[in-house]
């Protein structure tokens, strides 16, 4: 049986590890390449690395960790931040990264998907979502890691997403993120059973029973989490025991 | 020992670089035929699509060189796939080292079954030196849409809408569906496994 994934966050600024609450208030969490072999032993099933200050004259350092966290990494990685073309995404890829995520500039530029898909393959390329629900009901997507709305709905975009090409959709909800009340589960349900394609959840797992609740009840494909396992609230190995005993399928420590 | 990985024109070649030095061992990425037929062994990995890479493979004669090779040959992902007859994906004939053919996973609409397979899956049956030191129903990572079938090759099965081949054997060439490259300590020892074939 295919399992259910455990992927820890890692933001990174820098060439650091940090993570934030609602993406402000940044802590420092070490050494990305340290961390992630630190995870990928505890049993970890990917790791994502996102780069939150990704500007033009920064892309050659976040290379240089790409190729290190590659070097000594041996689970799956994917990298996203600031990624808006082809070359960026064929330079990661060269040193090592198994999948990017597009976000802001995917949005603006919807072609940019096809254009990774048909040149990488879609297994390689994640469409992630910022999304809030807003008084209404809605779900909204929102751009510059939270700064910009839109007006686009959630749930189109990720539709629009997958037929250009998306392979997996990175969804995190800014209404739970950094709240460990739990994932959003009904945004999620709605991807991960509308779509064709796995749904990675993200954004308020703070106990290991909102891990079961978002792959039981939202359905989703994999559980993102930075914090909680950053700062040692919650162990891998443990989180595995537990779903593993709420018969869940997971990749055994 | 020399160890030579096919360059072509398909992804992931670095990945299984790195992972061979994480296990101590030094491996030429190259197409040059001379080196890769007077190699010790062949890892043949990728992560693309299959006619292209069979086009690119032709256009360079390396098809030829591929099938002819007398040493151990690994295949990874794509490259498993192209060393089996025929694959569905975009209609094209591959290697025919395997007679094994690969389809398009086609799940049941309402079963929520995504497509590709992306994750970690188990792998049981194994009936290879290849899995020496694995029990069954050790976890790999697989990533595909398309599977190579069961058939007289298979030595492991793994289970994603049905029972398929997780890898093939036939004669010095070996194939893989899953990533050992990126399957932690499991994928270590397959590596391993081969290297000491």
């Amino acid at each position: 049986m295919l399992c259910k994934r455990i992927i820890p966050c890692l933001d990174i600024k820098d060439g650091r590890t940090v993570k934030g609450t609602n993406f402000v208030n940044l802590r420092d969490a070490g050494d990305p390449v340290e961390l992630g072999a630190l995870y990928a032993q505890q049993g970890a099933d990917e790791l994502v690395f996102l780069d939150i200050t990704a500007t033009v004259e920064k892309r050659k350092t976040l290379r240089e960790l790409v190729n290190r966290i590659a070097h000594h990494i041996n689970i799956p990685f994917t990298v996203g931040g600031g990624i808006s073309s082809v070359d960026d995404v064929s330079a990661l890829l060269q040193n090592g990264a198994d999948k990017i995520s597009v976000n802001t500039a995917a949005f603006k530029n919807p072609q940019l998907i096809q254009e990774l898909s048909k040149e990488f393959g879609s297994q390689c390329v994640v469409l992630a979502i910022d999304t809030r629900q807003e008084e209404d009901g809605e779900w909204y997507v929102y751009l510059n890691g939270g700064r910009t709305k839109t007006e686009a709905r959630c749930f189109d975009w990720a539709k629009q997403g997958v037929e250009l090409g998306a392979g997996e959709i990175l969804l995190t909800s800014m209404n739970h993120d950094g709240t460990k009340q739990g994932f959003a589960l009904d945004i999620t349900r709605e991807l991960a059973t509308k779509l064709p394609v796995p749904v990675i959840a993200s954004g308020g797992g703070g106990t290991m029973q909102h891990f079961v609740d978002v792959f039981e009840q939202a359905h989703a494909d994999a559980a993102l989490a930075a914090s909680i396992f950053h700062f040692k609230e919650i162990a891998i190995p443990e989180l595995k025991g537990y779903l593993q005993g709420r018969n869940i399928e997971i990749r055994p420590v | 020992m020399d160890l030579v990985i096919i360059k072509y024109n398909a992804g992931n070649i670095q990945s299984v670089l790195y992972a061979l030095e994480r296990i101590g061992v030094n491996a030429l990425v190259t197409d040059d035929y001379e080196k890769i037929q007077n190699a010790d062994k062949v890892i043949f990995p990728g992560v693309g699509e299959a006619s292209s890479a069979m086009r690119y493979l032709k256009e360079h004669k390396l098809d030829t060189v591929i099938k002819n090779l007398q040493q151990p040959v690994l295949g990874i992902c794509l490259g498993m796939q192209l060393m089996c007859a025929y694959s569905e994906e975009n209609d094209t004939t591959c290697l025919g080292i395997f007679d094994e053919h690969v389809k398009l996973f086609s799940p049941p609409t309402d079963r929520g079954i995504k497509v590709p397979q992306i994750g970690w899956n188990n792998i049981f049956n194994l009936k290879s030196p290849l899995f020496k030191g694995l029990p069954e129903n050790s976890y790999c990572y697989f990533v595909h849409g398309y599977y190579a079938a069961l058939g007289e090759h298979t030595i492991a099965t793994a289970d994603y809408v049905q029972p398929y081949s997780a890898a093939l054997h036939r004669d010095n060439f070996y194939g893989a569906q899953f990533h050992p490259e990126k399957s932690a300590k499991v994928g270590e020892q397959l590596l391993k496994n081969f290297l000491s074939l």
